[in-house]
């Protein structure tokens, strides 16, 4: 092969991509200008390796679908996070986000459980009481209050804890784990200690519940290794997965979207106004495409050549679709940058798709559906007490989010 | 219209249920899909269709 042939590191662009501090709810810049080229293109990550970047709707969910594209990290060419990610590759049992075809059906049916539509339509008049009794605290407190720590964390937190069976006072540990295992450039040392001592606490947890088991879904996974199906570790790993995904994530939508809600009052206002349900959710979809707060892309890795958006992508090549360009694709969404409660979003990809696609989805719409809609009409002066920028946004996290959010009324 | 679900290639999301309760529900214990009826009429083939596109794992088919 000739040198012109080989991407050098001048045209290849690095990935991950910062977003612009002046722009905060914009996938960054870059990305979007590759998208309007071609919906995949090559970028080079942490490793030196130049992964396929997918960057268009069309194609991202295409991909997703698609049983040539795998979640396998121990494959070669798999593109991972970090350095941390790769280290450990051999030491983490497989899961739920590692596992292709069967094996990982077997994983999701075990977790499915909780998460079915009917049930979470069922768990409604919980939720709301939680943001109903977080709302009362705000209100009698002191202003300015954090939306943070006073809603968006607390309620996801509530309901999880409680769907679980993991006990709401380990709250404060569980969090502070969460988020070093969260950090988006974790040093191999501090993601390690961050997974080790949360590992640690499901397993105590899941061996408690062999024993003395409840009604909840660590008890549900407690009783498949008591059948032999899974091992204590994979039922830790399993719960673990299922208790960083199911706060961490929808904390951070919460305290972005109000956000992005104060950031449009016209927008808010028509969901304020708004009594149709099927309104109300569907504001939730595009507030999920807007704000596409998972960062670093869903890795996969080709197992087959695959031809694509006029590429192809070889068997062993990696593949990073992100979220945010691809939700912020004009030939999906005209207009893209522009929140629009009543544009139809039923196609957002901020739950991801394919058979990865989000576990715990009926649960954050829920939840996203209640804490923004309650929020804005037992708030109606709701203002942000500093102005825009000012705000501290999650860049270094693989969640994007904002550190803290002060309002007034 | 024709409505063929793939139990085997479910991956329990609830998507079909959230767009067409009235076609679909979910196994209770791990969420499997449930086809309610397989012949729609016409006024929920719209839904249908819907929930379709929405099943992340393509295990819905539909025969207009």
């Amino acid at each position: 092969m000739s040198d012109t042939l080989t991407p050098t590191a001048t045209e290849v662009p690095d990935y991950p991509m910062e977003r612009d501090g002046r722009c905060p709810f914009a996938p960054p810049a870059q990305m979007l200008e590759m998208g309007e080229v071609k919906p995949l293109s090559r970028v080079r990550i942490w490793d030196g390796s130049t992964p396929w970047l997918i960057t268009g709707h069309a194609v991202a969910r295409e991909l997703f679908a698609d049983a040539r594209v795998s979640v396998d990290d121990r494959r070669d060419g798999f593109p991972h996070w970090n350095e941390h990610m790769l280290s450990t590759v051999n030491k983490r049992p497989r899961s739920v986000f590692t596992s292709d075809a069967e094996e990982h059906t077997r994983f999701r049916r075990m977790l499915s459980k909780p998460f079915t539509f009917k049930r979470v339509e069922g768990l409604r008049p919980a939720i709301q009481q939680v943001t109903d009794e977080c709302i009362d605290a705000i209100l009698a407190g002191p202003q300015p209050a954090d939306i943070v720590t006073k809603l968006a964390l607390p309620v996801p937190t509530v309901v999880i804890s409680e769907m679980l069976g993991v006990p709401y006072e380990d709250h404060e540990f569980f969090q502070h784990h969460a988020n070093v295992g969260l950090a988006r450039y974790a040093s191999a040392e501090d993601g390690q200690k961050g997974a080790m001592s949360l590992a640690k606490y499901l397993s105590n947890l899941v061996e408690a519940k062999m024993a003395n088991p409840t009604e909840d879904a660590v008890s549900d996974l407690a009783e498949r290794v008591n059948a032999g199906e899974i091992s204590v570790k994979e039922a830790a790993q399993l719960g673990t997965g299922l208790l960083i995904a199911g706060h961490e994530t929808t904390a951070n939508m919460i305290g972005i979207g109000v956000l992005a809600l104060l950031d449009n009052p016209e927008q808010a206002a028509l969901l304020r106004d708004s009594d149709d349900p099927q309104f109300v959710a569907n504001a939730v979809e595009e507030l999920m495409r807007y704000l596409s707060i998972i960062q670093n892309g869903q890795r996969r890795v080709a197992i087959e050549d695959i031809e694509i958006g006029g590429e192809t992508i070889r068997a062993g090549e990696g593949i990073i679709i992100d979220l945010a360009p691809a939700n912020w694709d004009a030939a999906a969404y005209p207009e893209p940058d522009k929140l629009d409660l009543t544009r139809d979003a039923g196609q957002q990809l901020g739950f991801g798709y394919g058979r990865h696609q989000c576990v715990g989805q009926q649960l954050a719409r829920a939840e996203l559906q209640i804490v923004f809609h309650t929020l804005l009409r037992r708030i109606p002066t709701l203002k942000l007490a500093v102005p825009l920028d000012e705000v501290p946004f999650k860049h270094d996290r693989l969640a994007y989010g904002v550190y803290e959010l002060p309002v007034t009324w | 219209m024709k409505v063929v679900v793939d139990q085997d290639k479910c991956v329990s999301s609830g998507q079909c249920v959230l767009n067409a309760d009235e076609i679909f529900d979910q196994r209770d214990d791990d969420g499997v899909v449930i086809l309610l009826n397989d012949s729609p009429p016409s006024e929920q083939a719209e839904s249908a269709r819907k929930a379709a596109a929405a099943c992340p794992a393509l295990a819905i088919d539909i025969e207009e």
